[in-house]
């Protein structure tokens, strides 16, 4: 399977990289939001369990474009059956996609977390406030690229894609959300960075796991005629 | 022992919500031979071939191919078909090299096929340009190098020369022509050229096999003319 994974990673990067679509359009909608939460709360800056939710809300939503995105270039240019037809893994698909999800998730973080400091939050970023975020989100991430990959796969069978994603997605992530938000909400405190929340992170954890296997178990019914 | 068919189909029924697409088709294709299958649009044709690529699970009847029963063994066809279907089957942003070596290693084939099928199919000079820069013809000749990547025993190929300019017509026809050596289903509207190639012909109207069997006065441009009244 390594060998498949590997060819369908090297051609989603390859196509993000020549045209990229996905990445800018999540990193502009998340800059957006946090734009907007930055005037509508009509405070200049955020801490603790508002900071943590404002962070986690953005990401979500910013990652809902990009779940929408993951399979249009195979449904639309038949690399959906040009896939089926080679003698691999089907769950190839699967690990290949939430790996280049994960992969663009973390890029847009990479920009959206900075701007979140310099737009809303009050406590300084620092860098051990920094990795602690950077730890919760990277649990957050694999959640969101696992049944973000599963949604986008049963949403780019249908016509109604762009409503199936949200629709299906959001409530399906709704624990990432609370586990995230409850997570980073010491990290992100006035009184300064505390301690990482064990509990959260390993319901993060096994969330990650639950849902890697149910996606490991159902994504080829996905694929079949 | 003689080999066994590479393609046998016993009443192959495939339906799409109440409408049948295919409707208890039955016939036997030998090693080598060459399947065409003619009929106006909506026969049936592109239906049939992706049941053989395993694409569409058959909702009736029987389907073997190399042997293999579909869908329960369907696994141990993907890999010996090559399809060419209307859809080229590449990423536009991606180069035909690009292309053809995501395939390659899907396929497990080695990088130097993918230059040997450039050179072949005439795109060497243009195989690191994009897809969405070439012409029509250039996309088959593409397309037809991707369904030949893996050395398939058996071609399904959907209106394989259309695009194609006499020249690169001859180019393909050296991978995906008769003289390839390999089992062949091929759908085709050209009654002379489709009975010249053909070793069995399927008719198809309205999902219905109205036409099987080897060309003859029975089974020649008449019948097939009829097909299309």
């Amino acid at each position: 399977m390594g060998r498949a994974v590997s060819a369908l990673l090297r051609k989603e990067l390859r196509l993000e990289l020549r045209t990229p679509q996905v990445i800018p359009a999540m990193a502009l909608f998340g800059v957006t939001t946090l734009v907007i939460f930055h005037f509508s709360l009509q405070r200049d800056t955020v801490e603790g369990d508002l900071a943590a939710g404002v962070l986690v809300v953005t990401l979500l939503f910013a990652a809902m474009l990009g779940i929408n995105r993951l399979f249009v270039a195979d449904h639309e240019e038949g690399g959906f059956d040009g896939f089926l037809l080679a003698p691999v893994d089907r769950t190839a698909m699967l690990v290949a996609k939430a790996l280049a999800l994960t992969g663009f998730l973390v890029v847009v973080e990479l920009l959206l977390v900075p701007a979140f400091g310099f737009l809303l939050l009050g406590p300084a970023m620092t860098f051990e406030l920094l990795w602690k975020v950077a730890a919760i989100l990277l649990l957050a991430d694999a959640g969101v690229a696992i049944v973000g990959t599963l949604v986008g796969a049963l949403a780019i069978q249908t016509r109604a894609r762009d409503l199936i994603v949200p629709l299906i997605g959001l409530p399906l992530l709704v624990p990432v959300v609370i586990g995230a938000a409850k997570a980073l909400a010491p990290a992100l405190d006035a009184a300064g960075a505390g301690a990482l929340p064990g509990r959260w992170l390993a319901i993060l954890g096994l969330y990650d796991l639950v849902f890697g296997l149910v996606a490991y178990a159902v994504f080829d019914f996905l694929l079949e005629d | 022992m003689a080999a066994p068919p590479t393609i046998e189909l016993e009443g192959l029924t495939r339906r799409y919500g109440d409408r049948e697409a295919l409707s208890d088709v039955t016939l036997t294709l030998e090693p080598g031979a060459t399947l065409v299958v003619f009929g106006p649009n909506g026969a049936g044709k592109t239906t049939l071939l992706r049941v053989l690529a395993t694409l569409l699970r058959p909702h009736g009847g029987t389907a073997r191919v190399l042997g293999h029963a579909l869908p329960a063994e369907a696994w141990r066809v993907r890999g010996k078909v090559g399809f060419l279907g209307h859809a080229p089957l590449l990423y536009r942003d991606l180069s035909a090299r690009e292309n053809l070596a995501y395939y390659a290693r899907l396929h497990d084939v080695p990088a130097a096929r993918v230059e040997e099928l450039l050179e072949r199919v005439g795109l060497a000079d243009r195989a690191s340009d994009p897809v969405h820069t070439y012409s029509r013809g250039m996309v088959q000749r593409a397309a037809v190098a991707r369904a030949v990547l893996h050395d398939p025993p058996v071609l399904l190929l959907d209106e394989p020369t259309a695009n194609l300019d006499p020249a690169a017509t001859h180019l393909v026809d050296e991978l995906v022509g008769k003289g390839s050596g390999r089992t062949r289903v091929v759908t085709s509207h050209d009654p002379v050229g489709g009975l010249a190639e053909a070793d069995v012909v399927l008719g198809l109207r309205g999902g219905r096999a109205e036409i099987v069997g080897p060309p003859s006065r029975e089974v020649g441009r008449d019948a097939i003319g009829a097909l299309y009244r």
